[in-house]
């Protein structure tokens, strides 16, 4: 989970998704927090948002500026929501806090059509080096919080994400990598070099058409 | 003036209420008969209600507040028998969550209730005494099909919301399920889709009270000029304690005894919790119906919203466009959070737009009538937005 850096009243990263999301698409938000991405995609896209939050009090204030949040977690209340409900899904900076982060991504792409998982790399260069050179667990921009009171419990690196991907046999309609200050990376580099270089990523996912128009029964 | 004559007096305003109100009163005849789920017809019978601020232009701004058991309509004035301020006062008025100034805000007195809506304690035209146990039963379905032919009374198509806690919360539910156009955004507070064993155990507690007091007189204490006072008074004071906690009972009154220093060794009221509850049994039988008590109770009982649709609680809302708002308090043990998650879970799965809200707080299940800014806070921001959303400024 990021700490608040709040610019121009949203946080970089979550400015960036909401750029992703097309206007007046159906979004559902997983961990929305006090619900800056919703209240941003509600104002200038005007999208029909949902949240879903774990704490009580980033509920109570999404619901308090209007907005449609109920208390929950990714783990356990993702399989409540129909097939197809959304159009977007967005899990940003949560999937490392799941228990089971595979299958909160394939709840996730049961219930919207694209879905956008924002994480923090494990393979940035300073965690590298925090770890080679220091010894120490890695404490970020991206991954402020000391090993004791991390609320991180599943550390993944960008290649790890692709290869679950792979896995999962999604496709993968956009990716990106984002610096320190949550700024996108502006050049196409391999995965070997975002993977060294981005301290944060942001992909967009998809089902496999094939597999989704399969007859299910 | 001795207690029994205060009594009296009390008893004699009180009778005065349930026939002719205070509030603005509309009768309804044989054109407009209220069908009940008992299978029984009231061809002639009445809603008293109140409302505050002013219907817009569009009619676009009307707030429903649904009341509780032993709530009434007079939501934000000062009661008519007991001289207090209205029991929502601190959510319904100018500048509050439910503001006045903006929305429309109209309360009606329950089918079965006491406070001028036709009940057990109204006369029954037919006979000229009152109904007692006359009158045919009542389901909470029966109370809002009454606020349906109301609302059409007063020209109001959709209400912007519908509002309540507790059996107000229930009516909330059955409005969004029976007439889900007529209701934009809904606000279930402390509520379920259905009433629980355990809740029905203590109404049927409180209902022997009244019953096995001879007052009662087999339910026509009325005609005969005798009331269940005591019966009455102790169902109150067991259904009081359900609506606290005991972690706030144990702050207000702990062990403390009442203006004594020891033990008296006896059945006095010793400690404070006796006093209190006492107190509120006495107060409460001054301006509540016996058998309005029993009626409204089993109307509670009676309740399941999912039980027409095979029990699929996400069948009752599939296709609703209804923006729902769902308040629980986590020290609220006689409707516990789960009943509320039961409810939000099924909107989920419907596709419904559902908001829920659960308030940390001491305060129990009355916590919806007491002090918490949070849900002021809630309620605020979730009508601010379905307002906007319906293009009211």
């Amino acid at each position: 989970m990021l700490a608040t850096d709040a610019r121009n009243g949203i946080r970089a990263d979550l400015r960036l998704i909401g750029e992703l999301i097309p206007q007046g698409a159906r979004v559902l938000d997983v961990g929305c927090g006090n619900g800056d991405l919703l209240k941003f995609l509600e104002d200038t896209k005007g999208v029909d948002g949902r949240g879903i939050e774990l704490s009580q009090k980033g509920v109570n204030e999404c619901v308090a500026r209007g907005l449609s949040v109920i208390q929950g977690d990714a783990d356990r209340d993702l399989v409540h929501y129909p097939d197809d409900a959304f159009d977007y899904v967005v899990l940003s900076q949560t999937l490392q806090a799941t228990f089971r982060p595979r299958e909160v991504v394939e709840q996730l792409l049961r219930i919207g059509r694209r879905v956008v998982v924002s994480f923090p790399n494990f393979a940035h260069w300073r965690v590298r080096g925090a770890l080679l050179f220091r010894g120490r667990m890695p404490v970020t921009k991206a991954l402020p919080y000391s090993w004791y009171d991390t609320p991180n419990i599943h550390f993944f690196t960008l290649r790890d994400f692709v290869d679950l991907c792979a896995e999962l046999r999604v496709t993968i309609d956009q990716s990106l990598a984002l610096d320190r200050r949550g700024e996108k990376i502006a050049f196409r580099g391999p995965w070997w070099f975002w993977n060294l270089f981005g301290a944060q990523a942001v992909f967009v996912l998809s089902q496999r058409s094939a597999q989704r128009d399969a007859p299910s029964a | 003036m001795t207690p029994r004559d205060n009594g009296r007096i009390d008893a004699a305003r009180a009778r005065q209420e349930a026939d002719r109100p205070s509030s603005p009163l509309v009768l309804f005849g044989p054109d407009r008969p209220l069908k009940l789920d008992s299978g029984a017809t009231l061809d002639r019978w009445q809603v008293a209600y109140q409302t505050y601020g002013t219907l817009n232009a569009d009619r676009s701004n009307a707030v429903l507040v649904c009341h509780a058991l032993t709530g009434d309509q007079h939501v934000a004035n000062v009661h008519p028998l007991t001289g207090k301020n209205g029991w929502w006062s601190r959510m319904v008025g100018p500048g509050k969550p439910v503001d006045t100034d903006r929305y429309f805000v109209i309360c009606p007195n329950v089918i079965g209730g006491c406070m001028g809506t036709t009940g057990p304690a109204s006369t029954n035209p037919d006979t000229g005494q009152p109904y007692g146990l006359d009158l045919p039963l009542v389901t909470i379905p029966d109370m809002v099909r009454a606020q349906a032919i109301l609302l059409d009374h007063l020209g109001i198509a959709t209400a912007l919301a519908v509002v309540g806690g507790s059996m107000g919360g229930m009516q909330v539910l059955q409005w969004a399920a029976a007439y889900p156009e007529r209701v934009f955004a809904a606000i279930p507070i402390a509520c379920g889709a259905r009433h629980s064993s355990q809740n029905i155990a203590f109404h049927e507690v409180g209902r022997q009270a009244v019953m096995a007091d001879p007052e009662w007189a087999k339910g026509r204490y009325l005609a005969e000029g005798r009331s269940p006072r005591k019966g009455l008074a102790v169902a109150r004071m067991a259904a009081h304690i359900t609506y606290m906690s005991d972690k706030s009972l144990h702050a207000k009154f702990g062990r403390q005894l009442q203006d004594r220093d020891a033990p008296t060794f006896g059945f006095d009221a010793d400690f404070q919790i006796e006093s209190y509850l006492r107190h509120q049994g006495v107060t409460f039988v001054e301006r509540f119906d016996a058998n309005s008590y029993l009626y409204v109770t089993r109307a509670m009982d009676y309740f399941d919203l999912a039980a027409p649709h095979g029990g699929r609680l996400s069948e009752v809302f599939r296709g609703s466009k209804t923006r729902f708002c769902i308040v629980s308090f986590t020290s609220d043990w006689l409707f516990p959070t789960e009943d509320s998650k039961v409810v939000t879970r099924a909107l989920i799965a419907s596709g419904g737009n559902v908001s829920f809200v659960e308030i940390d707080t001491d305060g129990g299940h009355d916590a919806f009538l007491l002090d918490e800014p949070e849900l002021f806070a809630t309620v605020d921001g979730f009508l601010r937005a379905a307002a906007h959303a319906r293009g009211i400024a």
